[in-house]
């Protein structure tokens, strides 16, 4: 047995638990988010319909994911994208380096990519003398105050309107303090304009790469997408390898599906539909444009017929929104780039899930975010999958640390328990002795411990079912 | 005459034996033969969600060996009704006895689900008025898919009036051992749970899961609240009998 079990979960989860700013911040967001979603979707049936289209096109991208790579590839080229591939992080950071300091670059401006975040491409970039600017407002937030984002799509939604006027007096230049969004705003903008003006470069993610076109889709509300894709001269674009989808006619209902679970949006500000660098005769956009397509682990996801969901995920963050445990703990606590339902099935196959046994085991499995994944992600189903593969491994899976969470104390507890269920004898004794002895359980038993931190004793009937149905005779079979 | 199996559940059988007896007496009463086999334990849910599907087969295996005849398995429980009617033939995917268990899993029944859906029962309210709130379950709605069979048979009370609560369909915080492994958070949303419950003016709150009441009550406890829980087959047998 060799366990290697983070909690750092639990100990985040109730950290952040204690801090009522921080729930009332995430409660009011996520009721926002829901019902904005809500609105958007005023039939069942067509949603259902919506959902069904779009979970069948990323399911087919998926099982073509090979062929339309290679695809993506040879369309981006005849475009002028020149595509690069990473299989790690590490490799990623170093191409994105390389492609800097071959042009003498010293400032990237970025778009929000939360592939970027899985690189910590920010820190490597500083550490070796690139600075890197976060344009997305609520990314720009963060920065400031060098955190990571809480929300895959709202990255500073930990934060009110009081906190971010605070910030922003404390840590712009020559900022007044105000609580008018329209003023703060126009404060991150000022900044920004100049940035985007001055930057050697920029980077964005990808929410669609057609491989038929070649066209890489950002979808966006602010602008700061088309602007550091557009007005430095080198564009660097960073994706997942199941990005891509074969043709624009895909894109349409995703679109669709994504603004609408994400942002209760039926169409978001801008829509980006990146081709490739400036032509011959155009005046503007940039001079290169590169696609950097990351693995990261996502080679090994898809190898497994079942796991092989999890790559379905659009981004919406609609599991965030919907979910229980995040509501009440917010981003930070999962201790990972990717927090919430998604987070909790994406990390532990990333990081290994004897190490994240912590985060696989952090969900009641109410179901609340599969039931709104656009794409139908059995989200619970997986993390139980996962679970199994933490301590057992199932005979030919390629799970990322299968079978490293095992403690031989919790494999005696199932044994012990299988062998007194399986024994109708052994269950009558035992729940014989539970109903005599009512309440008066030891209160230092530990799983009881934790029951009652907020909880009552639970207090075992005088006679149970089984008991009162056999002195009843005469209704078995 | 109709025969139907009754499978208590683990939680009914030791926390909720009045619930499993209502349970058992509204299906005698719509006419039904019901068979309570001796012997049942536990449907295996808590093995099957920690990972441990060995042990998870083995407890369900003496489950299902209890229950041969070709008739309904009634359950006062959504979540466990889930695990056998959807889970089992995952659990026993590939194994020598699938076929037999995935026949037992297409028998199975929440009990609001098979007074309302096959028997169609008529309740009449004997009981003085009183205010109910109601706990959807996130199994029995999300797993097992029920649609309101529960609110349908609370609507056939005319002296029950059903406060909703604010959000019905967030988990309580139980979840099984998700409870004792992530005491802070599944605490936090008792906590939440109770006080929307309490919001609602009601006198009782209502479910169909073992679990949930348990969680729900030991909180309103703690907290010393005046609101009780009670599992629905109790309630419909207590209003529809004069005591």
């Amino acid at each position: 047995m060799h366990a290697e079990r983070e909690i750092l979960f639990r100990e985040s989860a109730a950290a952040a638990l204690l801090d009522p700013q921080l729930r009332a911040n995430f409660r009011r967001a996520m009721d926002g988010l829901i019902s904005k979603r809500q609105a958007q979707f005023p039939d069942p049936r067509d949603l259902q319909e919506l959902r069904d289209l779009s979970t069948a096109i990323r399911s087919r991208s998926l099982l073509r994911l090979p062929e339309l790579l290679e695809q993506l590839e040879a369309s981006c080229t005849k475009n002028g994208i020149q595509v690069h591939w990473a299989e790690t992080c590490e490799q990623a950071n170093e191409l994105i380096l390389g492609l800097l300091q071959a042009r003498g670059a010293k400032t990237l401006v970025k778009g929000k990519s939360m592939v970027s975040e899985e690189m910590h491409l920010n820190a490597f970039l500083e550490a070796n003398g690139v600075e890197a600017i976060e344009s997305d407002l609520g990314e720009y937030i963060i920065q400031l105050d060098g955190e990571t984002p809480s929300h895959i799509i709202m990255p500073a939604i930990h934060k009110n309107k009081d906190q971010i006027a605070r910030q922003f007096s404390q840590k712009i230049k020559d900022a007044k303090y105000t609580e008018d969004v329209d003023e703060l705003t126009a404060m991150a903008r000022k900044v920004l304009r100049q940035k985007f003006l001055e930057a050697d470069a920029g980077l964005s993610g990808v929410n669609f790469a057609v491989a038929e076109t070649g066209t890489l889709c950002l979808v966006e509300n602010e602008g700061n997408g088309r602007m550091s894709t557009h007005v430095p001269p080198l564009h660097i674009a960073v994706m997942g390898l199941e990005k891509v989808v074969a043709d624009l006619e895909s894109v349409a209902p995703l679109y669709a599906i994504l603004t609408r679970s994400a942002t209760g949006q039926a169409v978001s500000t801008y829509f980006n539909l990146i081709t490739g660098p400036r032509g011959a005769d155009e005046k503007d956009g940039p001079r290169e444009v590169h696609l950097v397509i990351l693995d990261n682990g996502r080679s090994r996801i898809y190898a497994d017929p079942e796991l092989r969901a999890t790559l379905r995920c659009i981004r919406c963050g609609a599991c965030m929104n919907h979910c229980p445990v995040y509501t009440r703990v917010g981003g930070h606590a999962y201790e990972a780039v990717y927090p919430g339902p998604i987070g909790k099935i994406l990390t532990p196959q990333m990081e290994g899930v004897g190490v994240r046994h912590d985060l696989v085991h952090g969900s009641s499995l109410c179901g609340a975010c599969g039931e709104v994944c656009p794409v139908e992600i059995p989200i619970p189903e997986i993390l139980v999958r996962l679970r199994r593969e933490a301590t057992h491994s199932d005979p030919g899976s390629q799970v990322a640390g299968k079978g490293t969470g095992r403690l031989a104390s919790e494999d005696w507890t199932w044994r012990l328990w299988a062998a007194v269920l399986k024994r109708p004898a052994l269950y009558r004794l035992a729940t014989w002795f539970a109903t005599r002895l009512g309440g008066a359980l030891p209160a230092g038993v530990p799983l009881l411990r934790e029951w009652t931190r907020t909880r009552t004793q639970p207090v075992p009937a005088r006679r149970s079912l089984s008991e009162r149905m056999r002195a009843e005779g005469g209704s078995h079979d | 005459m109709r025969e139907v199996y009754f499978y208590g559940t683990c939680l009914v059988d030791l926390f909720f034996p009045d619930a499993g007896m209502a349970g058992i007496q509204l299906l005698r009463e719509a006419g039904v033969k019901v068979i309570f086999p001796d012997g049942q334990t536990c449907c295996g849910q808590p093995a099957f969600n920690c990972g441990y599907w060995e042990e998870a087969r083995d407890v369900a295996r003496a489950q299902v060996a209890l229950f041969p005849r070709d008739l309904p398995v009634i359950l006062p429980s959504g979540s466990c009704a889930g695990m056998m009617k959807n889970h089992y033939p995952e659990l026993f995917h590939g194994q020598p006895d699938e076929a037999e268990v995935r026949a037992f899993s297409g028998r199975v029944y929440e009990l609001t689900q098979f007074l309302v859906d096959v028997l169609q029962v008529q309740l009449k309210d004997l009981g003085e008025p009183v205010k109910v709130t109601w706990h959807s379950s996130c199994h029995a709605v999300r797993d097992l898919g029920l649609k309101g069979q529960p609110q349908a048979l609370l609507g056939q009370l005319a002296q029950v009036e059903l406060a909703p609560l604010a959000r019905e369909h967030e988990c309580c915080g139980f979840g099984g051992t998700f409870s004792v492994r992530q005491p802070e958070i599944s605490g936090a949303m008792s906590c939440d749970k109770a006080a929307d419950a309490e919001a609602t003016g009601a006198s009782v709150l209502l479910s169909t899961d073992g679990g949930c009441l348990l969680n729900v009550n030991g909180t309103l406890e703690a907290k010393r609240s005046p609101l009780r829980v009670q599992h629905i087959a109790e309630f419909l047998w207590e209003r529809t009998h004069a005591r």
